[in-house]
């Protein structure tokens, strides 16, 4: 097919917009390094002591198991779990709302259990399994049935918060298979949606409970 | 994106004599760390900044819960809260307390905050908590007990100078269930009661507990008195997760047929410390548990309070659960 224009303009009509998204984009200049363009930002270390820790604190070069796989990282002492995550293993579906442990877009397994990442040091739990949204998904990357149901329920609105709530129906599903509706209610509890959708991630729960 | 907290050395000791030697040395710039939720916070808001970050969740002997020679039960201070609240001795013995470990914050947090933490908190006022050179930071000023301030959330007793509360829920059940804190530091141990633990602004208006840099929580010790006692548990906040309480109620009866022969009844949120209420304890104990009691116990609940500007709803809703705990 043709296309309408010739240039490289953004073209709004484009049905292509698979070439280079927001996402990917970001994928790529985390893998790519330029990172250390905004070192100061990022590690909080510019101007400052750059080795990360004097005498008796952490090593910095580590590797942490994150779905199943270990990865070799470099993290800083004052290093949050989200922010190793996201910034430096280029895991960005583990999203940061609020960074203060009061709205659950965070939330990771750590060792099967529900933590907000953004309240955690990764050096405090390097020695753990974590499991962040991108591991819920199966071996073929299959949708998690929690996550297909949270489809069919229409369960996301604006979909910020709804890695956190994967990650919290999963985990509950995983130590309750049966879960009653007022059990999955108590699990989300930890997970604001500003949206208010929380009837339909409930329903969408409850629903993939039977699947499981 | 967000950015990060000030850079600080992490330590990570193994086991207690060296955490305790870490901190000691430290001094003011120590900071022990564990389930990191109040902790961070403060850090990535740049109001208190240590250099030695000590993580204790590392040293195995704090953690877990064992019963006692004498039927009570010792918690390790890096238990969470959600092994607290699910814990089935606890559960059995002490359900005040289990109930609670499930009311505070989210799961996620229980998950990982820690009931030593839990119950050494840092107060919650907002100006406190914003940086502000209040009393409590160290200033000459309370900027919350003043006619504009925001003070809904703050005391109806024992303000000094301050007005903050404390905000812990399970403080009030431990000080109901008569628990002892264990603390550690460079000279040894020493155990104290709760209700020595939690220190007001009037003995120390910078610290809401007795611990000084280099001391460290080690455990809670819950002793046999209260076990299989009947418990009423009642927090009331703004939102039902996350929220902090504006009001707290713990109460541990024993009854004798239906007269109540021994009564603990202590409330949070009122005051900088749980407020155990000797008033309303004295009033109802040997009567009846019924409603009347529950009215007398109630009318004595909150005598003497002192309200600040928008704090006045308290006082009705202390009375209330006061009832609500003694009636059943």
């Amino acid at each position: 097919m043709q296309k309408k224009f010739s240039s490289d303009r953004y073209d709004p009509l484009s049905t292509e917009r698979d070439a280079l998204s927001r996402r990917t984009f970001i994928k790529g200049v985390i893998a790519a390094g330029t990172v250390a363009g905004a070192a100061g930002l990022m590690t909080g270390c510019s101007g400052g002591d750059s080795s990360g820790g004097g005498a008796g604190s952490v090593e910095r070069l580590v590797t942490i198991n994150v779905n199943g796989k270990d990865r070799p990282v470099d993290v800083m002492p004052n290093e949050t779990l989200a922010h190793t995550l996201r910034n430096k293993l280029g895991l960005t579906g583990t999203k940061l709302g609020c960074d203060r442990a009061s709205c659950g877009a965070c939330t990771v397994m750590i060792d099967g259990v529900t933590t907000y990442s953004c309240s955690t040091l990764t050096h405090m739990v390097r020695n753990k399994k974590i499991v962040t949204v991108e591991g819920v998904v199966g071996p073929n990357g299959e949708l998690h049935p929690v996550q297909q149901a949270m489809i069919e329920e229409l369960a996301p609105q604006c979909g910020y918060c709804t890695p956190g709530q994967v990650v919290s129906g999963v985990a509950l599903l995983q130590r309750n298979p049966n879960p009653t509706r007022d059990e999955v209610r108590h699990a989300l509890s930890g997970n604001l949606c500003r949206c208010g959708a929380y009837n339909n991630y409930i329903n969408a729960i409850v629903k993939a409970a039977g699947r499981a | 994106m967000k950015d990060m907290m000030p850079n600080f050395n992490l330590v990570q000791p193994t086991d207690l004599a060296s955490a305790i030697s870490l901190l000691t040395d430290a001094g003011e710039n120590g900071w022990a760390i564990a389930g990191g939720h109040d902790s961070l916070d403060w850090f990535k808001d740049r109001i208190k900044r240590p250099t030695t970050v000590v993580d204790l969740t590392g040293i195995d002997s704090l953690k877990g819960i064992r019963e006692t020679a004498d039927g009570g039960v010792e918690i390790g201070a890096l238990t969470t809260l959600t092994e607290v609240e699910n814990n089935p001795i606890i559960k059995e013995k002490f359900g005040l307390l289990s109930s609670a470990a499930s009311r505070v914050a989210s799961p996620q947090i229980r998950n990982k905050g820690t009931i030593g933490g839990n119950v050494s908190q840092d107060a919650r006022c907002w100006y406190y908590r914003s940086g502000l050179d209040c009393y409590r930071a160290g200033g000459n000023t309370c900027y919350s007990d003043t006619p504009e301030g925001m003070n809904r959330e703050h005391c109806l007793f024992g303000a000094s100078r301050c007005v903050a509360v404390s905000p812990s829920d399970t403080a009030s059940a431990l000080v109901s269930l008569d628990a002892s804190m264990v603390i550690q530091n460079s000279s040894g141990e020493k155990v104290v009661a709760a209700t020595d633990f939690f220190i007001g602004p009037a003995i120390d208006i910078e610290n809401m507990t007795i611990l000084k840099p280099g001391d460290v929580l080690t455990a809670i010790r819950i002793p046999a008195t209260w076990a299989g006692a009947e418990f009423y548990f009642e927090k009331v906040a703004d939102r039902n997760s996350w929220d902090f309480p504006l009001v707290n109620i713990a109460a541990a009866i024993k009854m004798n047929g239906s007269t109540i022969e021994d009564i603990r009844i202590t409330c949070g949120a009122v005051e900088c410390v749980p407020k155990r209420l000797n008033v309303v304890e004295d009033i109802v104990r040997g009567s009846e548990r019924n409603e009347d009691t529950a009215n007398l116990g109630a009318g004595a609940a909150a005598r003497g309070a002192v309200p600040l500007n928008y704090n006045h709803f308290k006082i009705p809703l202390m009375e209330g659960l006061v009832r609500k705990a003694i009636r059943g």
